[in-house]
């Protein structure tokens, strides 16, 4: 299923690729705006949810798993770490706190002889 | 419009910007740091970092080359992420639809949460500058700090990546900062089952070939918010009925 490392050409089309696609969605309606005078409704009802949709499928995974196995012990550091750190996140806001908060917690949880 | 008035509308734009960069900092080492632990070399990581313009997105692309995704679940997976973009393009759009198409480039280039934020509070705000006039050098203004903290940062984070101790587990502050995003981003219960349906789908979709289980389970986030305000506004327009 794994294929080789990705070469020097491979990772340009990935900056280009991902650059140029971003791009383009940046672009994209204010370009249009003018030909097309407003946003499709089932497209502004869908790209409601993308953040959180988007971002909370790249946080789960991260602190549930541990070395490649499902952890859902007290023994993952990180789940724990991760959940005091989404509190501070859901009642500051603020994503400096959010980092000083879960790494302090990190390294707390791992350095202590518990 | 003086060149005054486009250094005073600037100025204020830089001034509006100021308090997100020390959060955007240590994002950009961040990302650095793991752009070049994917293998990218620092050329390549830096061209990214100032071409996309987009940390969330690079952080996962550079995660699955790491991972050896193939090339097109990497690109699409950036994009996926960058979609939230298309909101912003559009509710910008209406604010520059008369500006130049050299400037419709150049807005477009920085578009992203916080130049939004910021611009579309001042456009729509008391005393909103023309954002064909003063309005776009106040885009401008909050947009060319940013690029350059960002590019800055990132440049720190690949020079120095290589000499981050592994034992900090400094790749632990992904998460957290993808933590301080989502947050602000959850409004109302479809939003909150959006996040739940793509967090269980992104667990459970770990072992998917190809690496597209951060695709399926951000598609299937948005579909299930899609599905969950349709059935909420079905049953409230059943009561109103009623």
């Amino acid at each position: 299923m794994t294929a080789q490392p990705l070469g020097g050409v491979s990772i340009w089309l990935v900056v280009v690729g991902a650059s140029v696609g971003t791009f383009a969605i940046r672009l994209s309606f204010i370009a249009l705006f003018g030909r097309l005078g407003e946003v499709p409704p089932w497209l502004e009802r869908a790209l409601k949810f993308v953040p959180a949709a988007v971002l909370t499928a790249l946080v789960v995974p991260r602190l549930v798993y541990l070395d490649g196995a499902l952890a859902l012990g007290v023994d993952n550091t990180r789940l724990l770490a991760g959940s005091l750190a989404a509190v501070v996140a859901w009642r500051t806001e603020s994503m400096l706190w959010t980092i000083v908060v879960g790494m302090g917690a990190l390294w707390t949880l791992e350095w202590l002889p518990l | 419009m003086s060149g005054s008035d486009a250094r005073s509308a600037f100025r204020s734009g830089v001034r509006d910007v100021l308090p997100a960069l020390p959060a955007n900092i240590p994002f950009g080492v961040i990302a650095g740091v793991a752009t070049v632990g994917a293998g990218f070399d620092p050329v390549q990581a830096a061209a990214f970092a100032g071409m996309l313009f987009a940390g969330a997105a690079q952080v996962a692309a550079v995660e699955l080359v790491g991972e050896r995704a193939p090339l097109a679940v990497v690109v699409l997976t950036a994009l996926v992420v960058n979609l939230r973009y298309l909101m912003y393009s559009a509710s910008l759009g209406a604010h520059f639809r008369d500006l130049s198409a050299r400037w419709k480039l150049v807005v477009s280039f920085f578009l992203l949460d916080v130049t939004y934020a910021l611009s579309v509070a001042k456009f729509e705000g008391p005393n909103a500058p023309d954002p064909t006039g003063a309005g776009r050098w106040y885009y401008l203004g909050t947009a060319v700090p940013l690029w350059t903290a960002w590019v800055g940062s990132s440049v720190v984070g690949i020079v120095f990546g290589a000499r981050v101790p592994q034992s900090w587990q400094l790749d632990f502050a992904i998460p957290l900062l993808f933590m301080g995003l989502l947050f602000p981003a959850l409004d109302g219960a479809p939003s909150y089952l959006a996040g739940v349906v793509a967090g269980v789908l992104a667990v459970a979709g770990v072992g998917l070939p190809f690496n597209v289980g951060i695709l399926v389970a951000a598609l299937g986030g948005i579909v299930a918010g899609v599905v969950a305000e349709g059935v909420g506004t079905g049953a409230r327009e059943v009561q109103e009925q009623s």
